[in-house]
C-alpha cells in the first residue's frame, strides 16, 4: 500500500509537470477551431488583422516549440478524485505542487508567484496556497483526472462580482455580464471565453465562474435553462462591438460558459471570470496502477 | 486604411504625424523594452535612464530570457503586457525624453490622448498573447540596463518586421479605444432595452 502510494504520487507529479508545459505550448483543438471560426466571421480590418496574427502565432508556437503566450500564469488545476483512488488528496496536492515547480525549473518557465504583500518571489510558480486546485470527488470510481489551466493575469484582472438582488432577476445577471465585458475592453486579450458563475454565495459564484472557463469551448451546461442563458449571452456579447483586442469588430467573445449553484432566496450573485484567447488547458487521466493517459481535449 | 513601415528611432516627426488611428504599422530597427518598475524608477525615483529615448519606440514587456554572460541575454519568449497600468507616464515620456511611440496591448484610456497630441506620439497596439510570433521578430537583445530590476529592466532589442501593429491612438487626438467604448455604451442601452 505504501509503495503503491509513493509510485502514484510520482505519477501525479509527472503528469502535473507535463501538463503545465504542454498546456502552455499546444492549445486544444476546440480552441484552434474556435479561433479559425472567429477569423471567418470577423469583417473589420483591424479585427481580421488581430485574428490572422493569433492563428499565425499558434502555428509559430507549434513550429518553434515555444510558448503560445509569454505569461505562464498561475497554475490552476481541476482534480476529479475517485472514491477508491488510493492516494489521499493531501498527497495529490503535494504532487501537483511539486510537478508545477519541477516544470518551471526544468523548462525553464517564467515564475510569477510572489508574496501578496512584499511582492517578493515565493518560488518556481509555487507558494503559500499556490498552485490553486479545484476539487471534485466522485463516488464508486478508482481513477483521478487532472486538468491544468494556466491562468494569465491580463484576463484574471478582468474579474467582476455583483451581488444582484432577487428583484434584478436574470435581466440583472445579463446586464452585469454585458457591462463587465464592455468595461474590460481590450485588456483581457479578447476574443476569449467569458466564464459566468451564478448563485451559491459570493465566493462560490466566482469559483463557479472559474470552472466555467475550464470547459471545452462551446460545451453547454446540462441544465437547459442555463444552457439557454449561455446561448443568449454569447449572442449579446458579440453585439457589443468591442472586437478582437478591443480595437472594434464583430467577434468580442469566442464563447460564454455559465455554471450555477442553488442559492438563498434573498441572494442573486453573479461573477464574471474572463479567459483570454490563449485559453490554455491540458488534461490527464491517472489509473490506480499509475498509468497516465494524456488528453488534450478534455 | 494605410500600411506603414517605420524604422526606429525616428528622426523625422512626419513618420508619426502621418499615422491615423486604424492604420497598420510594421517596425524595423531598434526598440526599447520597458515596464512598470522601469518607469517608476525614472519618474517616481528620479533616476535618469542610461539609454537615449529620443525618437524611441517603447514596448511594454518583461521578457523571458536566458543569461549568457555579464550583461548578455538570449531571448526565450518575449511578449507584451497590458498598457493601461502605465498610462500616467505618457506625458513625461513625450515631454522630457522625446519618446514617439508606445506599444502594448489592451490600449490606453483617454488620458493618453492629449499628451500624445501635444508631443507628437502614437500608441501602437500589438496582438496581446502572440508571443511566439513576437519572439521570432526580435532578432537580438543588444543591450540591457538596470539588471537588478529583472525582468523589468530597460532593454534594447533589434527587430525585423515587428508587427503587424494597429495605430490605436494617433497624434491628432483620435483614439480607437475611445470610439469603441462610446459605441459600445450606446449599444448597451439598446441591448438592455431588449432584455
Ligand atoms: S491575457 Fe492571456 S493572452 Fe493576453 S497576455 Fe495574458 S495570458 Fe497572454
Amino acid at each position: 500500500m505504501q509503495q503503491l502510494a509513493t509510485d502514484l504520487q510520482a505519477s501525479v507529479e509527472d503528469a502535473a509537470a507535463h501538463l503545465y508545459v504542454w498546456a502552455l505550448k499546444d492549445i486544444p483543438q476546440d480552441l484552434r477551431d474556435a479561433l479559425v471560426d472567429a477569423q471567418a466571421r470577423e469583417t473589420s480590418v483591424s479585427g481580421r488583422r488581430v485574428l490572422d496574427t493569433i492563428v499565425r502565432n499558434v502555428d509559430v508556437a507549434d513550429d518553434a516549440h515555444n510558448l503560445v503566450c509569454q505569461d505562464t500564469g498561475i497554475a490552476v488545476y481541476h482534480a476529479r478524485v475517485g472514491e477508491h483512488f488510493p492516494l489521499h488528496p493531501a498527497r495529490i496536492y503535494e504532487a501537483l505542487r511539486d510537478g508545477t515547480a519541477r516544470a518551471t525549473l526544468e523548462h525553464p518557465l517564467r515564475s510569477n508567484a510572489v508574496h501578496t504583500i512584499t511582492r517578493e518571489n515565493t518560488g518556481p510558480n509555487i507558494g503559500y496556497r499556490l498552485p490553486i486546485v479545484h476539487w471534485e470527488f466522485v463516488a464508486d470510481w478508482d481513477g483521478l483526472d487532472v486538468k491544468c489551466v494556466p491562468k494569465g493575469s491580463g484576463s484574471e484582472n478582468m474579474s467582476f462580482l455583483k451581488m444582484c438582488v432577487p428583484a434584478d432577476g436574470v435581466r440583472g445577471i445579463k446586464q452585469f455580464v454585458l457591462e463587465s465585458v464592455v468595461d474590460a475592453g481590450g485588456k483581457p486579450c479578447p476574443p476569449g471565453i467569458v466564464g459566468v458563475g451564478i448563485g451559491g454565495s459570493a465566493d462560490y459564484a466566482m469559483h463557479l465562474a472559474k470552472e466555467a472557463i475550464m470547459r471545452p469551448i462551446g460545451t453547454r451546461n446540462p441544465d437547459p435553462l442555463v444552457a439557454q442563458l449561455e446561448d443568449e449571452l454569447f449572442a449579446l456579447l458579440n453585439e457589443t462591438g468591442i472586437g478582437p483586442m478591443g480595437l472594434g469588430g464583430d467577434v468580442t467573445v469566442l464563447q460564454c460558459h455559465v455554471e450555477h449553484a442553488d442559492t438563498h432566496m434573498t441572494l442573486n450573485p453573479v461573477a464574471v471570470n474572463y479567459q483570454c484567447w490563449a485559453a490554455r488547458r491540458a488534461s490527464a487521466h491517472i489509473s490506480v496502477d499509475g498509468t497516465i493517459d494524456y488528453d488534450r481535449e478534455a | 486604411m494605410a500600411v506603414h513601415e517605420l524604422t526606429f528611432p525616428i528622426t523625422d516627426e512626419q513618420d508619426i504625424l502621418k499615422l491615423r488611428a486604424g492604420d497598420e504599422v510594421v517596425v524595423q530597427g531598434h526598440i526599447v523594452g520597458i515596464r512598470d518598475r522601469t518607469q517608476i524608477r525614472i519618474f517616481d525615483e528620479g533616476v535618469e535612464p542610461p539609454m537615449d529615448l529620443r525618437g524611441a519606440f517603447l514596448l511594454h514587456t518583461a521578457p523571458n530570457v536566458r543569461k549568457l554572460g555579464p550583461g548578455r541575454y538570449e531571448k526565450v519568449c518575449i511578449g507584451t503586457t497590458t498598457s493601461a497600468r502605465m498610462v500616467r507616464f505618457t506625458e513625461p515620456l513625450g515631454a522630457r525624453y522625446g519618446v514617439r511611440a508606445i506599444c502594448g496591448k489592451g490600449g490606453f484610456p483617454d488620458e493618453a490622448i492629449e499628451p500624445m497630441r501635444a508631443h507628437g506620439m502614437a500608441y501602437l497596439a500589438i496582438v496581446g498573447g502572440a508571443a511566439a510570433l513576437e519572439t521570432t521578430q526580435i532578432e537580438e537583445i543588444e543591450e540591457v540596463a538596470w539588471e537588478e530590476l529583472m525582468p523589468e529592466c530597460l532593454w534594447k532589442f533589434r527587430v525585423k518586421d515587428f508587427g503587424p501593429l494597429t495605430v490605436g491612438i494617433d497624434a491628432h487626438g483620435n483614439s480607437l479605444y475611445h470610439d469603441v467604448q462610446a459605441r459600445a455604451h450606446a449599444k448597451l442601452e439598446e441591448l438592455y432595452a431588449r432584455l
